[in-house]
């Protein structure tokens, strides 16, 4: 059972989600809830006794038993087994909320959420490039199936950008694997750290072109500028518990930019070391500078909480660009910490916009809602965190970021963007709170009160901000020895798969 | 041959990045449908092109690389999937927004057809 613990993250929603089409489950979303429920806890025992097997060893497997490079291989470091955790608990989170009751708007919710999991978690644990297409893809049909859930001109409208956009980038994420493997002649992403190293330069023109069309495929997922434009629209409209999910489809992207811009074709790559690189930084500065302007013009608590995910990403992915790769640990827990939070503030704004009535989460005077003194006091939290106030995690994670970008050459820009980003969360978010709270305007609603599922949800996914500051010093370990790993441990990982340490 | 090959995928793929760039839904499909062809080409061909030559040990001097040929397989399903989802999303989104343009509705109101539905 042990040696097999690194698919169970991929099975265990795939077998569920699978049941749940079948008679005992079908058609009844009692059933379905308890169903994903005991599936997410068993998911939550694998994630953790994942991180504590990997953070003795990286555990590599092979599937069926081929022989890698040639079979597909997974690859659980500390860094894979920490994004899965996260996904567990930020799907805790979704699942909870959506069991208060939009997982009965439409069919086939909580199925589609498995599935999405599902996807997210291959995509964090596969070593193997095309294989990391295939589970993107996977994520992607339960999204397009997920955002549109519960219809609507809306999220049909929303939908059709997000799925076509969607379609066009794995287009291209296949020319650009057909690139590298043309040029480098391997998919394994251990083995393609290993050949780029030894790339001929008659091949590297090419190679660098699908390196740089990698990067757009991954900017598009990720929300880089320009590739941004679908995400307020997407976020905003989707359904509260979708949302949240996608808090985490964005760092997917930023996952897979480590991986392979970062590390695979970083440093040692030989002719097409840091071929990304002169790329990322501006778009990172810009996506800060947009997300900010975006901060500032939202109209209403999602598209906010949308522009909140833009500065995140960029936040992120210039903390990757710092020289040495000394920020990508403090990247890893700004990544905990903003996924955590940004889900739980797509939550807020939803249980806060249904009980507005009409007036839904814009900023406009409306109704007193039913439960001012417990939103206001969640949404204070929720904003402190994602600002970054000291007693919040938000505030360690950029302190770090800030610290590492220390006496770099890029400083100046890095700390310039960051901190006037936060001041600009703090004038758009104290402007959120009171219009939404004190801008009042005629009696009570009628409006029902948030149910306890709801809140428990919103609390969980909040309470892990002050966790992280708690186990701070843990947590902090752990990320910084997971960017040290995954810089240095290709090499590693190669031996590993020729040596055979695998079934 | 290999002129030819690569003259294909060159068309194919500029036809479908013109097609998806055009304002109403059905084009914006039939692009995505000529690069997904585009890109199956594109793949077969990165493991070089062989005439006569097998992906199966023991039946010939030269071989075809086998990895290709599968990664198309897959990439032919997934793509046919995903065809077949944006098909029946154009049609939901031409029957809930009213118009088959991609933002709902044309820029310019003057081309948008009398609502009949």
């Amino acid at each position: 059972m042990m040696q097999h613990l690194v698919v169970l993250p991929i099975l265990a929603p795939m077998l569920m989600a699978v049941m749940m089409l079948l008679p005992p489950l079908q058609n009844t979303i009692y059933r379905q809830r308890i169903a994903s429920f005991f599936t997410m806890l068993v998911m939550l025992g694998i994630a953790i006794l994942l991180i504590i097997t990997s953070s003795e060893q990286t555990q590599v497997y092979a599937l069926g038993g081929w022989q890698p490079p040639f079979g597909i291989v997974l690859v659980a470091d500390r860094l894979a087994s920490m994004m899965v955790l996260l996904t567990t608990v930020l799907g805790c989170g979704a699942l909870l909320y959506a069991s208060a009751g939009d997982d009965n708007l439409g069919m086939y919710f909580h199925p589609l959420f498995l599935f999405q999991l599902m996807g997210i978690n291959g995509a964090f644990l596969t070593g193997d490039i095309f294989n990391l297409f295939v589970f993107f893809e996977i994520l992607l049909i339960a999204s397009y199936a997920l955002l549109i859930h519960g219809g609507g001109k809306q999220k049909t409208l929303a939908s059709v950008h997000y799925v076509s956009l969607n379609l066009v980038g794995s287009s291209f994420f296949l020319f650009a694997l057909g690139i590298l493997y043309g040029t480098l002649g391997t998919l394994n992403i251990a083995d393609m750290a290993d050949a780029a190293s030894r790339l001929e330069a008659q091949e590297a023109v090419l190679a660098k072109t699908g390196v740089l069309l990698l990067l757009l495929v991954f900017g598009l997922k990720a929300a880089l500028l320009p590739l941004h434009f679908w995400l307020t629209k997407t976020y905003s409209s989707a359904s509260a518990p979708v949302a949240a999910l996608f808090a985490i489809m964005t760092k997917v992207g930023i996952y897979s930019i480590f991986r392979i811009h970062g590390v695979v074709f970083g440093e040692e790559a030989g002719l097409l070391a840091n071929t990304a690189l002169p790329w990322i930084w501006p778009m990172a500065i810009l996506t800060l500078i947009i997300g900010t302007i975006g901060l500032i013009g939202s109209s209403s608590l999602k598209v906010l909480t949308a522009n909140l995910v833009l500065i995140s990403v960029g936040t992120l992915l210039l903390a990757m660009v710092i020289p040495g790769g000394i920020g990508l640990g403090a990247a890893l827990y700004y990544m905990l910490h903003t996924t955590l939070v940004s889900g739980a503030l797509f939550l807020l704004a939803d249980m806060i916009g249904k009980q507005r009535g009409k007036a839904a989460d814009r900023f406009v005077p409306a109704r007193p809602i039913q439960q001012p003194g417990l939103l206001g006091t969640l949404f204070f939290l929720a904003a402190l965190a994602v600002i970054g106030m000291p007693p919040m995690s938000g505030f360690v994670g950029k302190v770090m970021i800030l610290q590492a970008a220390n006496g770099t050459s890029g400083m100046i820009w890095i700390w310039s963007v960051i901190l006037i980003s936060s001041l600009a969360a703090i004038i758009a978010l104290s402007r959120a709170g009171t219009n939404l709270f004190w801008n009042l305007c005629g009696d009570k609603s009628d409006e029902l009160a948030s149910s306890q599922l709801q809140i428990i949800a919103v609390v969980l996914l909040l309470a892990c901000s002050p966790l992280l500051v708690i186990f701070g010093a843990q947590v902090t370990e752990f990320t910084d020895t997971a960017a040290r790993q995954m810089l240095h441990d290709y090499p590693t990982i190669k031996a590993m798969m020729n040596a055979g340490i695998t079934q | 041959m290999e002129a030819l090959y690569a003259l294909c995928v060159g068309v194919l793929t500029t036809c479908g990045i013109f097609l998806t760039l055009r304002g109403r839904t059905f084009p914006v499909v039939m692009g995505m449908t000529m690069l997904s062809y585009a890109v199956n080409l594109f793949l077969f061909a990165s493991g070089r092109l062989t005439i006569n030559g097998p992906a199966i040990l023991g039946f010939s001097v030269n071989y075809a690389d086998p990895l290709p040929q599968a990664l198309v397989l897959t990439a032919i399903v997934i793509g046919f999937a995903m065809t077949a989802f944006v098909v029946i999303l154009a049609m939901r989104a031409r029957a809930d927004l009213g118009d088959d343009h991609v933002d709902g509705r044309a820029p310019d109101s003057s081309e948008t057809p009398k609502n009949q539905s």
